[in-house]
């Protein structure tokens, strides 16, 4: 059975409902599934939970699905850099559940690895903590935290092979390995469909079972900062 | 003449040791990478996913697909090594970072930090700061001594919402340099031409020398 799909709007046909749970990859606008998250502005799906590290930008990633208002509440780390994501939560519209980031990260991958819930450090005695189950271990104190169990991931990665082996590149790896996990399905857009065997099997960073739909397109990857330094003239 | 900032960032410099892992927050603590002495080598790691952070990129060669932490573009090194978000807060929750260097508006004398959140003002979120504050090994705080308002960052008790509770170990200011220890703060350091006194007039957390 193929993987492959001929572009987002495909790959998402059928999967997604109101009120449903995504996952996604990408941290800043750094390897976001910028693919998937046109075809859900362009389906109109509404009401949605989103968990992921940020919230896009006004105007580019998560932020498309702010501004046509599809979504009811964000699960982020950090949701500095999107006014209308402000204007949206300081006006009531929109819930914001602040996940720390290793928090998030490990919810997904605890999700995605069938595990219901694990015991961390990060957040005792934050506000994070309250009404969370804290335990003792080893005369430190450990706060509850749930996995997460989306109905749908969506993801990027660099390439994958037809049976959706991955590989990442570089820091834009990110999210996109636990996100895809968390997911009942995982749609990933690549920049690079190849054949199997093409990629080193040594190498594969995530194994094709995590991944249920594949599409190959085009990424504008925006660059949230550019910082450079000048060369040294001799 | 109390420390500038580049004076702040030197001296947290010298808190670093040959062989250290170590993550450093936006802000000043990202300057203290220009100051790390000869002969030590440390391995920076950004929390979204790489170990051995290289420089800024030259003009033409940033990459979309490299940054930091802080979302700017940086260069890898021949020792990088990337990873995902969940193993990179494995090595920070698993103790495997050795310091972390971090900002802050408030620090208590029993070691809370609070740098993430004013209630009323705009949230922004915590990111990785719960998660680096309770799991790094140390944890070294550069901040002015005062607010711009003149109020006094090393205080009794957090006013704001905590980040972690009795995790900092050491904090440097304009004025000096200050252990979390048992019974309140000690001075280690005094800033040149900086008085006793004035670091008692400009402190709210008890100091105990």
């Amino acid at each position: 059975m193929s993987k492959i799909y001929k572009d987002a709007a495909a790959a998402l046909d059928g999967v997604l409902f109101d009120g449903m749970t995504i996952a996604a990859g990408g941290f800043g606008l750094c390897g976001i599934p910028e693919l998937s998250i046109a075809a859900i502005r362009e389906a109109g799906t509404k009401d949605l939970t989103i968990y992921s590290n940020n919230a896009g930008v006004d105007g580019f990633g998560l932020g498309v699905l702010l501004e046509s208002k599809q979504v009811k509440k964000m699960g982020s780390s950090y949701v500095g850099e999107n006014k209308e994501f402000m204007r949206q939560y300081l006006g009531g519209e929109l819930e914001l559940e602040f996940n720390p980031q290793g928090t998030l990260a490990e919810r997904m991958r605890a999700g995605g690895a069938g595990i219901a819930g694990f015991y961390t450090k990060t957040g005792y005695g934050t506000v994070i903590a309250e009404g969370k189950d804290v335990k003792e271990f080893n005369g430190e104190k450990y706060i509850l935290e749930e996995g997460i169990f989306a109905d749908l991931a969506i993801v990027k990665a660099w390439k994958a092979d037809t049976t959706g082996n991955a590989i990442f590149r570089k820091t834009a790896r990110n999210f996109n390995e636990p996100a895809a996990m968390c997911g009942k399905i995982c749609v990933m857009e690549v920049e690079e469909i190849v054949e199997p065997g093409e990629l080193d099997p040594n190498h594969i960073h995530l194994p094709g079972v995590f991944v249920h739909r594949l599409v190959q397109g085009q990424h504008e990857k925006r660059i949230e900062q550019r910082t450079v330094r000048k060369k040294e003239t001799a | 003449m109390p420390w500038t900032r580049d004076d702040m960032a030197k001296r947290a410099a010298q808190e670093l040791e040959d062989g250290m892992y170590v993550n450093l927050g936006i802000g000043i603590p990202t300057l203290v990478a220009n100051y790390i002495p000869d002969g030590v080598e440390v391995t920076l790691q950004s929390e979204n996913g790489m170990l051995g952070m290289g420089p800024f990129p030259y003009e033409g060669e940033e990459d979309a697909d490299l940054i930091n932490a802080g979302k700017q573009t940086i260069t890898e090194l021949p020792h990088t090594a990337f990873f995902d978000s969940s193993m990179s807060f494995a090595m920070i929750r698993g103790g495997k970072i050795n310091m972390a260097i971090l900002g802050a508006m408030e620090v208590a004398e029993n070691g809370d930090i609070a740098n993430w959140m004013i209630p009323g003002k705009l949230v922004k979120g915590m990111g990785g700061a719960m998660d680096l504050v309770a799991g790094v090994k140390r944890i070294v705080v550069i901040t002015d001594h005062t607010s711009k308002a003149g109020e006094p960052k090393l205080i009794k008790e957090c006013t704001l919402p905590l980040t972690g509770k009795g995790v900092v170990n050491r904090i440097i200011t304009d004025l000096g340099v200050f252990d979390v220890v048992e019974g309140g703060l000690e001075i280690k350091e005094i800033a040149p031409d900086v008085t006793r006194d004035e670091i008692y007039e400009k402190t709210a957390a008890k100091i105990i020398n």
